[in-house]
């Protein structure tokens, strides 16, 4: 991309977006098709209210003992035979896993999608240490070429059309252009194959980790996923703290629940449980393992009122449905995770300072509350964020002023119906000054009121 | 009956015809309406916005102003929520105010679910004409729960055909502030809610919410579209 987008920028990187054609109508496309895939998947699933209750009872249970339960996954992990490292920050996650893959030799590694991946920047610092690097999930392939970051957690090429892709493929890998989907995957399968054979180490992510077992669990659907964490020889799994859930069998909860909120499927192609490494007479599996689990501010979140957000399971419902979303695609909110859940996790991980235009990236609509498969309260904690927007000094200090205004006219019927008044008398002056976009689209104000219309 | 109408502060200054034909509706059946003159804003837009002691002070003129015992009603699903959802949120250490926000919330009602579940309108079959589509506010449905009413006074008028658009309960881009922060998002859904409207051929487009309504009129405004853009209330009121 020419110019860096950050969260601070999001009105004008939404500005761009609304106008950028192609961009909005495979946004519209897709956030249309897993909406109503979504909602088909759910139709006949009769307990779905009382199966998102558990769920969301599973992740209040992680939220209220999330130290006990890393605890116990650390401890039961490393029984299994893996290698646990914790990981406090971005630089300490990036560090473990150079030290581990250098320590080893490793060159070439393959690597399945893991948006803890990209919210530490993994792939550059390997690459700045001189290791090649190959996205394996076929939309981060995608955008990998291209340079571009994930618009999408789970469906990261989400803002390209078929064409771009054509198109991008016969640039970069050298193969005569088509748009059939099948034939490209086709030409990605092929390059992809070659890099998993020849592989030192797989870097994966995990959707969660099974504290009793010690296991990690993963949802995919391209096989991809079994290929880097089991073919090459060494298995660096990176989690975030908040993924483990207390026992393997919570997860038949999260089976129903999580690919069809994320795609609309009744169950990933693929789930893979992993505990421990390849033992004696196993027939697959890494022969090392290591798996890193990363704070990054989230014991922070933990301790605040908006706590709740990290009872999130990644499955990107709320971004399909929101009308923002929709609107501007994933790259206008400047940092890793957009949407609903992505812009309260920007605001908390990144800070307010860096952020805080993006707590208005919601129209407050509560599509979004309404699917989370884990309750949620989205619009509560977007609320919350302004709240601290206000009581830390990052409002524009015109809505200050306007606000203290406003809340002594609302407080004083004269005062209001003279606002109402002078408001009607020096309209083309407010509208001039309050502008197109805003004022302008308001109608002007009646002649008389209704507050003066009746006796 | 005896109800206090809650105007909310769109309709007193852009709208005030549907202050008009709020009340008209009301006394048709039977309801004797009082206006308290003191109302100004229920304070969504500070609340929105993140400044809860401005929301604050705003919320604790709007309940001393509508003190009392009859119930309340507003044609407005938003305004509704915000007093009957956040008043008790903002006066959560305050329990003499949360109580009276309590006894407050729990006699407000947005207009068709008082027409409906109390004054049974939709049982007089008014009369109107023409195709008329319907655009269900995010507050009144998701916050409120109001989804069944406005479709049952709407089906229930005599001459009318409703045709439903394609995804009714998507947000319209209003979003209070939201329009005046992030007017392009504002605009381009305003404009994708436009193309479902003109897609079912309705000569009407109606709703429950000004705020909503005045930013789908100025899309419709803005591409000429031959559609009027009117609250239920006037809809019905058209019938009496």
């Amino acid at each position: 991309m020419s110019e860096i987008q950050t969260s601070l920028s999001f009105r004008s990187n939404a500005a761009k977006a609304v106008d950028d054609q192609v961009l909005r109508a495979a946004m519209r496309h897709a956030a249309d098709t897993f909406g109503t895939k979504r909602s088909d998947a759910f139709a006949p699933v009769a307990d779905a209210e009382a199966l998102r209750d558990r769920a969301s009872a599973i992740r209040d249970e992680v939220l209220d003992n999330l130290p006990t339960y890393v605890d116990r996954f650390a401890a039961n992990a490393a029984k299994a035979g893996a290698t646990v490292h914790r990981a406090p920050d971005a630089a300490s996650a990036r560090e473990i896993i150079a030290g581990i893959l250098s320590g080893r030799g490793a060159k070439r590694i393959v690597k399945g999608k893991s948006m803890v991946s990209e919210e530490i920047h993994l792939n550059a610092y390997l690459e700045r240490a001189g290791m090649e690097v190959v996205e394996t999930d076929l939309g981060e392939f995608i955008i990998q070429l291209v340079g571009e970051t994930p618009s999408h957690i789970i469906v990261p090429a989400i803002h390209k059309n078929r064409r771009q892709v054509g198109k991008l493929f016969s640039e970069k890998l050298g193969v005569p252009y088509t748009d059939d989907p099948q034939v490209l995957t086709k030409i990605a399968r092929k390059a992809m194959r070659e890099k998993f054979l020849s592989a030192d180490a797989g870097i994966s992510g995990a959707n969660f980790a099974a504290a009793d077992t010690g296991s990690l669990v993963l949802f995919t659907n391209e096989g991809n996923g079994r290929m880097v964490t089991t073919v090459p020889p060494l298995h660096i799994a990176i989690l975030s703290i908040e993924k483990v859930i207390p026992t393997l069998s919570d997860l038949t909860a999260f089976i129903r629940l999580l690919p069809r909120s994320a795609t609309g499927q009744t169950i990933t192609s693929y789930v893979s449980v992993i505990t421990g490494p390849r033992k004696p007479g196993d027939a697959t599996g890494a022969q090392e393992l290591h798996i890193v689990l990363l704070d990054n501010g989230r014991s922070q979140i933990r301790a605040g009122e908006s706590r709740e957000i990290l009872k999130c399971i990644r499955c990107g419902a709320c971004m399909n449905v929101c009308p923002v979303y929709r609107t501007v695609g994933g790259h206008a909110y400047g940092w890793i995770y957009p949407g609903p859940m992505g812009l309260i996790l920007t605001n908390l991980l990144t800070g307010m300072a860096k952020s805080h235009p993006l707590v208005d990236a919601s129209t407050l609509c509560g599509a979004c509350v309404e699917v989370c498969p884990v309750r949620i309260p989205l619009v509560p904690i977007i609320l919350q964020l302004r709240r601290r927007r206000v009581r830390e000094g990052f409002s524009d200090p015109r809505e200050i002023r306007g606000m203290a205004l406003f809340g002594k006219a609302a407080a004083s019927p004269g005062l209001f119906g003279l606002g109402q008044r002078l408001a009607r008398l020096f309209w083309p002056f407010v509208r001039s000054v309050g502008g197109r976009d805003v004022v302008g689209r308001l109608p002007e104000p009646s002649r008389v009121p209704y507050r003066r219309r009746t006796t | 009956m005896k109800v206090m109408l809650f105007g909310t502060c769109i309709v007193d200054t852009f709208f005030p015809e549907v202050g008009e034909a709020t009340v008209r509706l009301l006394r048709r059946f039977g309801a004797t309406v009082a206006f308290p003159k003191a109302q100004t804003c229920c304070g969504q837009p500070a609340y929105n916005a993140g400044y809860e002691d401005v929301t604050r002070a705003a919320a604790a003129h709007f309940l001393s102003v509508f003190a009392g015992d009859d119930p309340i009603v507003t044609p407005s699903g938003s305004c509704a929520a915000m007093v009957k959802h956040h008043y008790p949120e903002l006066f959560r250490d305050h329990p003499a105010m949360l109580r009276k926000a309590e006894q407050v919330g729990s006699r407000v009602y947005e207009l068709s679910q008082f027409l409906v579940n109390v004054l049974k309108s939709h049982e007089a079959g008014l009369s109107g004409k023409g195709t008329v589509t319907y655009h269900a506010s995010c507050h009144l449905t998701r916050s409120l729960g109001v989804r069944e009413e406005p479709l049952i006074l709407l089906q229930s008028m005599k001459g009318v055909r409703f045709v439903p658009m394609a995804d009714a309960v998507r947000c319209c881009g209003f979003g209070g502030t939201f329009m005046a922060k992030l007017p392009e998002i504002s605009c381009a859904l305003a404009d994708e809610k436009a193309e479902s409207i003109l897609a079912t051929g309705a000569d009407t487009v109606t709703g429950a919410d000004c705020g909503c309504l005045m930013n789908i009129a100025d899309a419709m405004r803005k591409r000429r579209a031959p559609v009027a853009v009117k609250h239920l209330v006037q809809l019905l009121a058209e019938g009496l």
